[in-house]
């Protein structure tokens, strides 16, 4: 890679062409003293269970209270279980975190979808779900992947507890301004190939720290053909490449899929709200700190062989050898990974076998791509010894889902059908990996037992999961796809 | 000490331990099973709960006793934004990281527990993880209002801190209560952008 590197803009006086994470920032900056980062508004605060408790803890030892309780929205997701709702939590420590959410969401007026709300879901999937979610605003989490809110032009990103405790109490932040990074993606998607696998093909590029300091802008000719949800897809795995966030600019396509939503604007509002909207875009002349292009029209379905999001190669390539690696520092992790993951250097990925299949997580839970996966799997049989576990995003996910036949689809093939939530992304709520099983995975992360201690995670789209768990082992997803092109 | 003050943080000097591994991320520093306590405290004992069931691991060796520092790789606290991976970190006994790079978010949490991240070059990585090899009982020393870090007896080296951040260490300020006073401003804009 060859990010070029113009040379940084003037910042001071008057904006002059100004990039989409510009325009945001520069609305949500309420003062700025020297030497220190700005104070940046938060429009939209989404909380779950996980990382909260410590917060609520600490505005009652403040005797704070959540100053704007109408800009923040919980749910549970993390460590809900998935199976029906009657059967008991995992444990007694996640029962209590849940029963601790309701209880600091009740004392501090804060709404929250509960797991009998016909709303919950993962934090990522329903905020845009209920048009929470919507173009200029700042929206924070204290969870990486809010950088899936980027999708609409927000701009997004994950906060700690700290952080979250001062939006609580502040609905504000301390913020340096990052660096921009343009991701120039342009040409058509070939066959077979998704949202899911020019996300990865970008972070092998640059790397898991490649975009660290950087809000990405992604932009190009295929990001603008991308449907909602896998443009959500591609910003959601921004923090894998290091980056604050994603950003994509708001266009025809963002809001039509809005439009009519719960929370979105309504009548005259809806007007003024598209008319500023559609201002959103990056000025011709802006420049960015960096810029990365990738060309679409070259790639293939992409599939992970590593311990990080970094490690992925075209599931028609051969694992890498580490003395293949640029620096002695990447051939290290190489060796790291392989040993961990127990893959046979130069061999091809394909083939290789697979235990789990995990379709799901705030990265591909969403109706195209449980579409997708049912394209693969319907009419064919999960394989003989293979786990395959279908979690829809939310509630609302799972309806519409069933409204379509989805369900009876997974549930003939052999895969599980899940209620909704975190599931087995981060194996906190009892679906886990077994020691030393290989799995196919549509989540965001393939650390070293993330799914599951000892557990072999393979990320990937949901059709090459989707082919993986009729194969029973690693497989091109063309293979298995109708001759409509898609 | 009230909510919101901490302990000032101006010097630091201490025995340090080596983890020579590039992109550690946040599951491995506490893995997610871990994430169900609703407190701060006790996540100590799981730092690392995976990798620490290897055989010699360096935070379990003898000498690692009363080690205050880690020494680590490239881009360390990747991944999620778990702030349990600093707090696990701060539980062991560590005041201060010192690796190659940082995940922003890492970083960010760190600062807000009294854990400082430091950024080095190359060259004087590599002086660490030398003196180290050949001195269990090596030390690094940090003065965080100079912005120096070095061995015990070696030279300085400058590192880079956000200015905002050093005063907030260097003070046993937290963010908070900056925030906080500057309620009338956040309501200044509330209004403007109504």
């Amino acid at each position: 890679m060859t990010p070029t590197q113009p040379a940084a803009p003037a910042r001071s006086g008057a904006p002059g062409p100004s990039t989409l994470f510009e325009k945001v920032w520069r609305n949500h900056v309420v003062s700025q003293d020297d030497g220190a980062p700005a104070v940046l508004y938060v429009d939209l605060h989404l909380v779950h269970e996980v990382t909260s408790p410590q917060a609520f803890s600490g505005l009652r030892a403040r005797g704070l209270r959540v100053r704007r309780a109408d800009r923040t929205f919980a749910t549970m997701d993390h460590s809900t279980p998935t199976l029906p709702r009657h059967l008991a939590m995992v444990d007694s420590q996640a029962q209590a975190q849940l029963k601790m959410l309701e209880q600091n969401c009740a004392e501090f007026g804060v709404r929250l979808y509960s797991l009998d709300s016909a709303e919950q879901g993962i934090v990522h999937v329903i905020g845009p779900e209920l048009g929470l979610t919507r173009p200029g605003q700042t929206i924070v989490c204290g969870d990486s992947h809010t950088s899936t809110h980027g999708a609409f032009g927000a701009l997004a990103f994950g906060i700690g507890t700290s952080e979250v405790e001062h939006v609580l109490a502040t609905q504000c932040l301390l913020q340096s301004r990052p660096r921009t990074m343009q991701v120039r993606i342009d040409g058509a998607l070939p066959r077979g190939v998704r949202a899911k696998d020019v996300v990865l093909a970008f972070i092998a590029k640059v790397g898991v720290g490649g975009a660290t300091g950087h809000v990405i802008e992604y932009c190009g000719t295929t990001i603008e053909a991308l449907g909602i949800e896998e443009r959500m897809t591609v910003c959601n795995m921004s923090i894998e490449a290091g980056a604050r966030a994603g950003m994509i600019a708001p266009d025809e396509t963002t809001f039509r899929w809005l439009e009519g939503r719960p929370f979105a604007p309504k009548g005259e509002a809806w007007r003024a709200a598209l008319a500023q909207w559609r201002g959103l875009r990056t000025d011709d002349g802006a420049t960015y700190d960096t810029t990365v292009t990738l060309d679409a029209t070259r790639l293939v379905p992409m599939i992970t062989y590593g311990t990080n999001p970094g490690m992925g190669i075209p599931v028609t390539a051969n694992v890498p050898a580490p003395e293949s690696a640029p620096t002695a520092a990447e051939g290290a992790a190489i060796t790291k990974a392989l040993d961990y993951m127990q893959l046979a250097a130069g061999k091809p990925i394909a083939g290789q076998r697979v235990d789990v299949v995990f379709i799901g997580s705030c990265t591909n839970s969403r109706l195209d791509d449980l579409r997708d996966a049912a394209h693969v799997l319907r009419g064919r049989k999960v394989a003989a010894g293979v786990r395959a576990l279908v979690v829809p995003g939310s509630k609302a996910v799972k309806r519409q889902a069933e409204a379509e036949g989805l369900d009876v689809v997974f549930r003939e093939a052999g895969a599980d059908w899940r209620e909704a939530g975190c599931s087995m992304c981060i194996a906190m709520n009892g679906d886990q990996l077994r020691p030393g099983e290989y799995a196919v995975s549509t989540s965001n992360r393939n650390f070293e037992g993330r799914q599951g201690k000892g557990g072999r995670t393979m990320l990937a789209s949901p059709l090459t999961a989707a082919a993986a768990a009729v194969a029973g082992r690693v497989v091109d997803p063309r293979t298995m796809m109708g001759g409509d092109g898609t | 000490m009230k909510p919101g003050e901490r302990e000032p943080f101006t010097t630091l000097t201490a025995t340090y331990v080596v983890l020579l591994v590039d992109d550690v991320d946040t599951d491995q520093i506490i893995p997610a099973r871990f994430l169900k306590t609703t407190d701060k405290r006790g996540l100590g004992t799981s730092l690392f709960a995976d990798w620490r069931e290897r055989p010699d691991f360096p935070l379990d060796r003898p000498d690692a006793a009363g080690a205050q520092i880690l020494v680590a790789g490239a881009n360390f606290g990747c991944g999620s934004s778990r702030e349990h991976a600093p707090w696990a970190l701060v539980g062991w006994g560590l005041r201060a990281i010192v690796a190659l790079s940082f995940a922003d978010i890492f970083r960010q949490n760190a600062l807000k527990n009294g854990l400082l991240p430091i950024a080095v070059d190359a060259a004087l990585h590599r002086r660490l993880l030398e003196a180290r090899a050949a001195d269990p009982k090596a030390r690094i020393t940090v003065d965080v209002a100079g912005q120096t870090v070095g061995l015990v007896g070696g030279p300085a080296a400058r590192f880079d801190i956000d200015p905002f951040a050093k005063e907030c260490l260097v003070h046993g300020i937290d963010e908070l209560g900056y925030l906080l006073a500057r309620l009338p401003e956040i309501e200044r804009h509330e209004k403007a952008h109504a």
